[in-house]
């Protein structure tokens, strides 16, 4: 059973939600990102996603725009962000998704990147700019190599669509809360639970939502059965924020170590 | 040959797709079942037509170059002038058809990208025209070079929001407009201004700048000279190139040559040339990249050509070898530049004065008695600000 698989088994035996984690590998260098992993487990993490930086992220709002930004001015590349994995994997078994646009993919070569992603302990991928349907051959490949390809619902995708992202998908089912990029939001669209539902008619992997979740109260309505039932969350930029702030300083570690136990606790 | 693309897939070739995040696919179906109706409905037709002829100006002249022929001494050249539609560019010519359908699909809200700002300029006025609200995205470094059009948006009533990240050109510009449109994307329509971009935006763009290469094919019947010899045009995006050729493609005896920005100091806008395939701005196309697979920044003298993507229908047609392409320099763009204003008393775009240039280095391996045309997609007064100092 896969990692992602297994964790959230386990959560469902204890009647727990999935918290999912998003920082971008590389800010502020890489060695942080192989630091604050554990870490980010530590404090109550199921899942870590691993942001691959682009040159142009157009899914992205401003904090994780700046985030790339500042990952790739640090000389990150997919290459070393694999490495990273591998050394992460030496201290911890969470979870770990890959996140990040599809041409850094394909220049590496989509069957290179998926071996080496599964050398290294990679358990999942997540292509903002490949729908499903698109370039089927990358999913399959994904599929292959035992690292699940995660889709995104957004709320405006239709049925006929929801049916195709579920035959692809496999691990957990990506539901975008709002109509466009990431980044912290003050208010969430009451319209989360329907979605989920829709979603879970069509599959039976975990339905999670995100973009916009940035505080322990938005992320206990979005798993909440009267609010956005949802079997997870997402929570992104409001980290990277907390990254960005304390670039240098001894603070970084207890900040987000306060900030994730805090969500965690609202999932509890 | 039948050439029959894009596929229904939305891929010429292996070229093309859609690459998209999932909030835009709705947005796509959308588009393309509206366009496809419009593309068949008489009263739409009509009402583009009679725009493209009263409002637009069309059909623009071929113009019989007899200054610059005789001075170079082989091939006859036509100039299609372009650059005398409404607007100063062919711009117009796809700025109209969708904001035309923006209307249809009942959207209030038009955005925009813009480089040079010629397509800005043309999206701005079809906003005026229609009653529709426009915004146009525009990176920081073409509002300071590109600022008589700025001028122009902003007196047409349109919002010309900058763009300050990345290289800030074109290519934010366009990321920009999609994070705007999967924003608000229900009532707001993204007129894309090239070849480029998710299907069904390159069909649709090039069948909309088809009546480029259409009027030239009528003019050389009407003249009893059955086609001609080369077809010449400068390619950024490619719009003004996919609008002169397409009508031409299956004519193997018609020789189309795409002249790409050479640029300056080992940086340019010539994906295809010195590009490889990728992804960006929702198609698989050419791309200027690095080896881990980010994009490089483009650089050209001409802000509509300082992209590091291509229109995925031109890569197609480099890889099935029905175009070809050639680059010219920022220097040799300035001597096209004056070169075009002297002898004929015309101000090129500095985009098509690559084109110019290309053609000055070419003539000589024309023959007397061959017909060579050169698209001359806009007007150069936009570039007098730059071309000064040279």
């Amino acid at each position: 059973m896969s990692r992602i698989d297994n964790c959230f088994s386990q959560l469902e035996r204890s009647k727990k939600k999935a918290l999912i984690v998003y920082v971008t590998a590389g800010d502020p260098n890489l060695d942080t990102t192989v630091r604050i992993v554990p870490e980010l487990e530590r404090s109550g993490a199921d899942v870590v996603e691993l942001g691959i930086p682009f040159s142009d992220p157009l899914a992205d709002g401003t904090t994780i725009q700046a985030a790339s930004t500042r990952a790739l001015k640090r000389g990150t590349t997919l290459k070393g962000i694999l490495s990273a994995v591998e050394k992460i994997r030496r201290r911890s078994e969470v979870p770990l998704v890959l996140m990040g646009y599809l041409n850094p993919i394909l220049a590496l070569g989509t069957e290179r990147f998926f071996a080496r992603a599964a050398a290294a302990g990679v358990d999942g991928v997540i292509i903002p700019d490949l729908p499903a349907g698109e370039m089927a051959r990358i999913s399959q490949e994904s599929r292959r190599r035992g690292i699940a390809p995660i889709f995104l619902v957004a709320p405006n995708t239709p049925k006929e669509r929801i049916r195709i992202i579920s035959r692809e998908s496999r691990g957990y089912i990506y539901c975008v809360s709002v109509k466009g990029v990431t980044g912290a939001r003050t208010k969430l669209p009451r319209t989360i639970g329907s979605m989920v539902l829709r979603v879970k008619k069509f599959s039976a992997l975990p339905v999670v939502v995100g973009f916009g979740i940035a505080t322990p109260d938005q992320a206990r309505w979005v798993c909440s059965p009267s609010g956005g039932k949802a079997d997870g969350v997402v929570v992104g930029s409001a980290l990277v924020k907390i990254i960005e702030g304390n670039k240098k300083g001894r603070s970084l570690f207890p900040s987000i170590s306060r900030f994730v136990g805090s969500l965690r606790k609202s999932l509890s | 040959m039948k050439y029959n693309f894009p596929d229904s897939k939305g891929y010429f070739g292996r070229f093309g797709g859609r690459f998209v995040p999932e909030t835009l696919i709705p947005a796509l179906d959308e588009l393309e079942n509206g366009y496809r109706k419009i593309r068949r409905d008489p009263v739409f037709r009509k009402e583009y037509r009679r725009l493209l002829q009263d409002f637009a100006g069309r059909p623009t002249p071929l113009y019989f170059a007899a200054r610059m022929t005789g001075d170079l001494g082989r091939a006859r050249i036509y100039i299609k002038r372009e650059d005398l539609a409404h607007t100063g560019a062919h711009k117009i010519n796809n700025a109209l058809g969708q904001a035309l359908l923006a209307r249809r699909l009942g959207k209030t809200r038009i955005i925009a990208e813009t480089g040079a700002g010629q397509h800005g300029v043309a999206a701005a006025t079809a906003a005026a025209f229609l009653g529709l609200a426009c915004e146009v995205y525009m990176g920081e470094e073409d509002i300071r070079r590109q600022h008589l059009n700025v001028v122009r948006m902003e007196k047409l009533g349109a919002r010309v929001v900058p763009v300050s990240s990345g290289s800030r050109t074109l290519k934010d510009a366009v990321n920009e407009a999609i994070r705007d449109w999967v924003s608000n994307v229900d009532h707001t329509y993204y007129l894309l201004g090239s070849v480029v971009g998710p299907h069904p935006y390159p069909m649709m763009v090039r069948d909309f700048q088809a009546v480029i290469g259409e009027e030239i094919k009528k003019e050389f019947g009407r003249r009893g000279n059955r086609l001609p010899d080369y077809l010449i045009a400068c390619v950024g995006g490619g719009s003004n190139a996919a609008g002169m050729f397409y009508p031409f493609i299956s004519y193997s005896r018609v020789r189309k040559i795409g002249v790409e920005a050479g640029g300056t100091g080992g940086k340019s806008g010539a994906s295809l040339g010195r590009g490889r395939p990728g992804v960006l701005h929702g198609a698989y196309t050419y791309l200027l990249q690095d080896k881990d697979g980010q994009i490089a920044e483009a650089h050209s003298i001409s802000a509509g050509l300082d992209y590091p993507g291509v229109g995925p229908e031109l890569s197609y047609w480099k890889e099935a070898g029905l175009v070809e392409y050639h680059q010219v320099s920022d220097r040799e763009a300035i001597r096209g530049f004056k070169y075009l204003c002297q002898t004929e008393g015309i101000i090129p775009a500095l985009e098509s004065s690559h084109a110019v240039a290309f053609l000055l280095k070419f003539i000589r391996k024309t023959r007397k008695g061959e017909n060579v045309v050169l698209n001359l997609s806009g007007r150069g007064d936009k570039d007098l600000g730059i071309v000064e100092k040279k």
